[in-house]
């Protein structure tokens, strides 16, 4: 399929999501899929540098609060419109990606791990003491009481925001898979010294998978403080954001696009049923217990099986 | 502006004994991670996990924590061969450490600190112990004994690990695994049994530094994390591999912290160990005393 018709799909799809602001009424069904779609942004761009190019990012809540205080900053200073806010926590978010790439994409890749991890660290001290941004005790905003477009609701708005960003981030995602950066960076994966022996510019690829993966993390982000009025350090650094950028892809399979939208689905559905039935202290366990779960047991998530079961199959003649 | 002597004075000496306990906390990464090759980045967590038993025992039969952990600390090792023979056949032995290695302990790392959560919730504990509120005076310089202790345990603990490489013929195979492997197996010895060791071990001095934390500050789930920046800084900064250099960075890293709450607020602290990881990867990655 051609990424043009791909991306008509994807859209048409997303549209489908939208118009059920019309037909359903209740309010819990848009917030527990808001937070699916949000993770399904999440996962997508944490597989374009983990799952395609083998760098494993700790820091997915570092750039997701990154997008977030980026809107909080400038909707404070300059009023912005909400598409200018999207712009601006993204291209925030892909620089500090960028950067952190340049300084450690440079090493093995340990030490671009570690990096991110305490990279979300330094980034929560920092907001923590900057009072204008709200500091520890963190920040109000108020959302817009009229919708435009002729949504109901400002929260419908932002659940159709974040429904467009998740058709966005698989779009670009697959589009980076099937190109020739997309074979790039699985060389770089597969075996990085035979990569660049074979002319393959593997830093800048490096730093363009760190880029636009920080970015849309960025992105899925910018929404948040509109969407919850109200914004912390504690909420926006959330660990579970960066285990759960982790855990999707390698449950759903990291290889392809689908993976970390299966991955996402699967386990966002799930830990809305448990958050509501059991607590969300127990949610974030199941989480981690299938993240190890899956990493030893089956390493190559769900689509891994698919794949498995395929081959198993005698060919059609 | 006077020279304020005496704050500066107080300053060091709090950043050497604070040194001192990060020497301990970074002592079984520079084993498991300059010498093995194992990102454990779950280290703090086992740490934590030594806070909570130092905790619990105290609680409950008033021992002193640290006295505890080094009589417990054979069950932590027990855990470390456990840790090591689940990554060594699910990801050494398939070539897939880089990846899934580093997320499978992300994992355990969450695992640790949720089921804390669920056991003790979110409050800070703290353990009272006889000595903790006794400070000794030198002039115008405060020694703390709640900082002395650790400090002085600690130190004999990352010592007593170099005597144990460098001068033990097992340590000595475990220098030789960091080095060659290969060469290891010409000589019929198993690396495999090597590593489980060295890393079992790595991880008991976790379960010790885990009650030398408790004993100087209040402790909680969730801090394990930020002494993830902080251990890899210290070993990087010191040099991979290299006893010594955990200690000297660990030195460097106390002196910074505790300038930086002195004379910025200790809000700030926690944003030195990553400037000290961040400068020392893109300066001088084999750091101070590398190999």
């Amino acid at each position: 399929m051609r990424n043009r018709t791909f991306a008509v799909i994807a859209f048409a799809i997303a549209l489908v999501l939208i118009a059920l602001t019309r037909v359903i009424a209740n309010d819990y069904f848009f917030s527990a899929v808001y937070t699916v779609l949000q993770f399904i942004v999440l996962a997508t761009a944490w597989n374009i540098l983990g799952g395609y190019t083998g760098y494993v990012n700790f820091g997915s809540a570092a750039f997701f609060a990154v997008g977030a205080y980026t809107t909080v900053f400038l909707n404070k200073s300059l009023h912005l419109p909400l598409p200018v806010l999207i712009v601006a926590g993204t291209i925030v978010a892909g620089l500090l990606g960028l950067g952190v790439g340049y300084l450690t994409l440079r090493m093995r890749g340990v030490f671009f791990a570690i990096s991110t991890l305490a990279l979300a660290v330094v980034l929560f001290t920092f907001v923590v003491n900057w009072d204008y941004v709200g500091g520890a005790r963190g920040a109000y905003i108020i959302q817009p009481r009229e919708a435009p477009l002729g949504f109901s609701r400002y929260g419908h708005l932002l659940y159709a925001t974040m429904v467009l960003m998740a058709a966005f981030a698989i779009v670009v995602a697959r589009a980076i898979e099937r190109s020739v950066i997309g074979r790039g960076l699985a060389a770089i994966r597969d075996d990085e010294v035979a990569a660049e022996c074979a002319g393959v510019p593997t830093l800048r690829l490096k730093l363009f998978s760190a880029t636009v993966s920080g970015a849309l993390m960025g992105m899925a982000g910018t929404t948040l403080p509109l969407y919850l009025s109200y914004v912390e350090p504690t909420a926006a650094f959330n660990l579970s954001y960066a285990v759960n950028s982790i855990a999707m892809p390698l449950i759903g399979g990291m290889m392809s696009w689908l993976g970390p939208l299966i991955g996402a689905v699967l386990l966002g559905t799930v830990q809305q049923v448990v958050q509501v039935t059991i607590s969300s202290e127990w949610n974030l366990f199941i989480v981690g217990v299938l993240l190890v779960a899956f990493v030893t047991l089956a390493p190559n998530g769900i689509m891994g099986w698919v794949e498995a079961w395929r081959r198993s199959r005698p060919h059609p003649r | 502006m006077e020279f304020p002597t005496a704050l500066v004075l107080n300053a060091i000496v709090a950043g050497l004994l604070l040194g001192g306990f990060y020497a301990a906390v970074s002592v079984g990464i520079s084993i498991s991670f300059g010498m093995l090759d194992v990102v454990n980045i779950a280290h703090p967590a086992f740490i934590i996990l030594g806070s909570y038993i130092a905790y619990i025992v105290n609680a409950r039969l008033g021992f002193d924590p640290i006295l505890v952990s080094v009589v417990l600390s054979p069950l932590f090792f027990a855990l470390g061969m456990l840790v090591y023979r689940v990554y060594y056949v699910c990801f050494e032995k398939r070539g897939q450490e880089s990846l899934r290695g580093l997320a499978f302990f992300f994992g355990i790392l969450f695992i640790t600190e949720v089921t804390l959560v669920l056991i003790f919730g979110v409050d800070y504990r703290l353990v009272e112990t006889s000595y903790s509120s006794t400070t000794l005076r030198l002039g115008p310089v405060d020694f703390p004994l709640r900082l002395v202790v650790p400090f002085a345990v600690s130190l004999a603990m990352v010592i007593g690990v170099q005597l144990f490489l460098s001068r033990t013929f097992f340590g000595r195979a475990v220098l030789a695994v960091a080095q060659d492997q290969l060469a290891l197996r010409l000589m019929a010895i198993n690396p495999f049994r090597v590593k489980e060791f060295a890393f079992a071990l790595s991880i008991a001095t976790a379960g010790i530094a885990g009650a030398f934390l408790i004993v100087i500050q209040p402790v909680q789930p969730s801090i394990g994390r930020e002494y993830i920046g902080l251990v890899f800084a210290v070993c990087v900064l010191g040099g991979l591999g290299s006893i010594w250099g955990t200690l000297l960075g660990a030195f460097i890293l106390g002196l910074a912290e505790s300038f930086t709450s002195t004379f910025f607020g200790p809000s700030w602290a926690p944003a030195v160990s990553f400037g000290i990881l961040l400068g020392a990867l893109a300066f001088r990655p084999t750091g101070l005393l590398g190999r």
